[in-house]
């Protein structure tokens, strides 16, 4: 099935990837899959709300079942995550199925279940990469928002993996205000145990809706994340997710672009497909992989799918002078915020983000929540619209900003 | 290495998955975790014949490149080595 824009498009010569991926693609690159909503965890800015297993969430057949489908796709890896995905008591079966099948396996965890064992067959296949969660480089930092107890539980797991002799695996860091302060010590901690760091931005989604204002880096802090990017850019992953402050000077390296459904998705426990997996919420549900055409038919044909993958109006941004660069930013960032969708991003380099959210409290707007919510508590939440927003120009700035995040499920991808 | 030597063998690595697309091809590397692109099917063909070919100028001749077309062919499989999707292969 091919897209009509697609068809135009075939005749000139594309010059770069993102290029081709503006319009989306017949089969995501990567995805990320949510095997289950059980956490023996509960952070307090889970993007999914995670805490309890939900009885709907897909059996092991079919599992295998969109597995099959990813491998005919020609999906290269899914970024496996939850919950915690080793919660599941045939994720092992669903990983060494997966990779049999040539998808790749990149799965998050905490790390509790990493035993010396775990690490040994983990080490043994080339086909899997794992990323261990730490949001701080000292136990008093993470367990503030991780739980006590889950840095040591972190770091047991990253010995257990190094002395497995797995190579790269990923220290996994949500950027946020308590640990900016603290990069060189992820990084030397990274180094330890032969990790990658990967730096990747807080979002307002799920639980992290409900500590986004305290907990997102302030722009000084902003400011230091960007420069000890450009001085530590090559050992460090971040996908695009900082793309945003490219606007300061020196672009840092990535794609520009938002690939919500045009190159990413998600698949959460049930089987629910959303457009991107910081975007859990009925108006960015695609379809259902039980529905009769499968994944692929929700991929291929999904009304807001197709949205998505026609060229964005910039509203409030179109007359920003960096909207070609920058795209006014995180679409999901804006949608939890609050804030209209073809406007600035929060995190606006330029600042209107910020203004919009001030205007936000004035005139008394509720945010969006999602209404999935496996938190180990019960209180539904309401939801209401965005705010409208007029934008002004500040003649301060001249320099570019390059895009917000492209989207974090290909954060750790290189792209050459 | 300046240019690759297009009267050797060549192969894809083998931990490169190849997904031809309408504009071309995808290509990840599974070792390196890179992901590039093919811009056209003729590259994609050139790609997936140098298994079989003798050499990358014979991959190339049977994929209908012509001469005056063998250097910008060449610079492509130059990127492709560099980032090792492509190595050297022992006929
Ligand atoms: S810099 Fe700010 S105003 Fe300009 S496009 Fe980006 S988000 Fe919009
Ligand atoms: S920019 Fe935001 S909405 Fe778009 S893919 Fe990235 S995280 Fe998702």
């Amino acid at each position: 099935m091919t897209a009509p824009a697609k068809t135009e498009r075939s005749d000139r010569q594309p010059a770069r990837l993102v290029d081709l991926f503006e319009h989306g693609l017949d089969a995501p690159i990567c995805l990320t899959w949510e095997l289950t909503y059980a956490c023996n965890l509960a952070c307090t800015h889970c993007l999914s709300s995670s805490g309890r297993r939900d009885p709907r969430e897909l059996t092991t057949r079919e599992a295998k079942a969109v597995i099959d489908e990813l491998e005919a796709m020609q999906v290269f890896y899914v970024n496996i995550g939850g919950g915690e995905p080793t919660l599941r008591p045939d994720f092992w079966e669903l990983l060494d199925y997966a990779t049999a099948h040539r998808v790749g396996v990149k799965f998050s965890t905490n790390g509790a279940r990493i035993t010396p064992d775990a690490a040994r067959r983990l080490a043994a296949n080339d086909y899997v990469d794992v990323q261990i969660s730490l949001d701080g480089a000292t136990p008093d930092v993470n367990d503030a928002v991780r739980g006590p107890g889950s840095y040591d539980t972190a770091v047991r797991a990253m010995r257990n993996l190094a002395d497995a002799g797995m190579k790269n695996f990923k220290l996994s860091v949500v950027c946020t205000r308590h640990n900016i302060p603290q990069l060189d010590g992820f990084a030397e901690l990274a180094d330890r145990y032969g990790a990658q760091l990967r730096l990747t931005r807080l979002r307002p989604s799920g639980r992290g809706a409900d500590v986004w204002d305290e907990l997102h880096p302030t722009s000084a802090q902003q400011r230091v994340l960007y420069d000890w990017l450009l001085a530590h850019g090559e050992r460090v992953l971040t996908g695009d997710s900082f793309f945003h402050l490219s606007a300061y000077g020196e672009s840092l390296p990535g794609l520009n672009l938002c690939g919500a459904g045009r190159v990413v998705c998600l698949i959460d426990p049930v089987g629910d497909v959303y457009a991107c997996p910081f975007a859990i919420h009925d108006d960015f549900l695609a379809g259902n992989v039980r529905d009769p055409g499968g994944f692929t038919g929700v991929w291929r044909a999904s009304e807001l799918f197709r949205e998505l993958r026609t060229p964005q109006q910039g509203g409030a941004c179109a007359s920003c002078s960096f909207y070609d660069t920058c795209k006014g930013g995180c679409m999901a960032a804006k949608f939890f915020t609050g804030l209209p969708l073809d406007g600035p991003d929060p995190e606006c380099v330029r600042g209107f983000g910020e203004e919009s959210l001030a205007r936000r409290a004035d005139d008394g707007t509720q945010v969006p929540h999602s209404s999935v919510d496996h938190s180990r508590r019960t209180a539904p939440r309401a939801r209401t619209g965005p705010v409208d927003l007029v934008l002004v120009r500040r003649p301060d700035l001249t320099a570019p900003p390059v895009s917000d995040c492209a989207e974090d499920p290909l954060a750790g991808l290189r792209f050459s | 290495m300046t240019t690759v030597d297009l009267d050797r063998a060549w192969d894809l690595h083998s931990q490169v998955s190849v997904r031809p697309e309408p504009f071309g091809a995808l290509l990840y590397h599974f070792g390196t975790r890179r992901l590039t692109f093919l811009k056209d099917r003729r590259l994609l063909a050139v790609v997936r014949s140098l298994a079989d070919a003798p050499s990358a100028r014979e991959a190339c001749r049977a994929a209908g490149v012509r001469d005056d077309e063998l250097a910008s062919y060449r610079s492509a499989l130059t990127a492709l080595v560099r980032s090792s999707m492509v190595v050297g292969r022992n006929p």
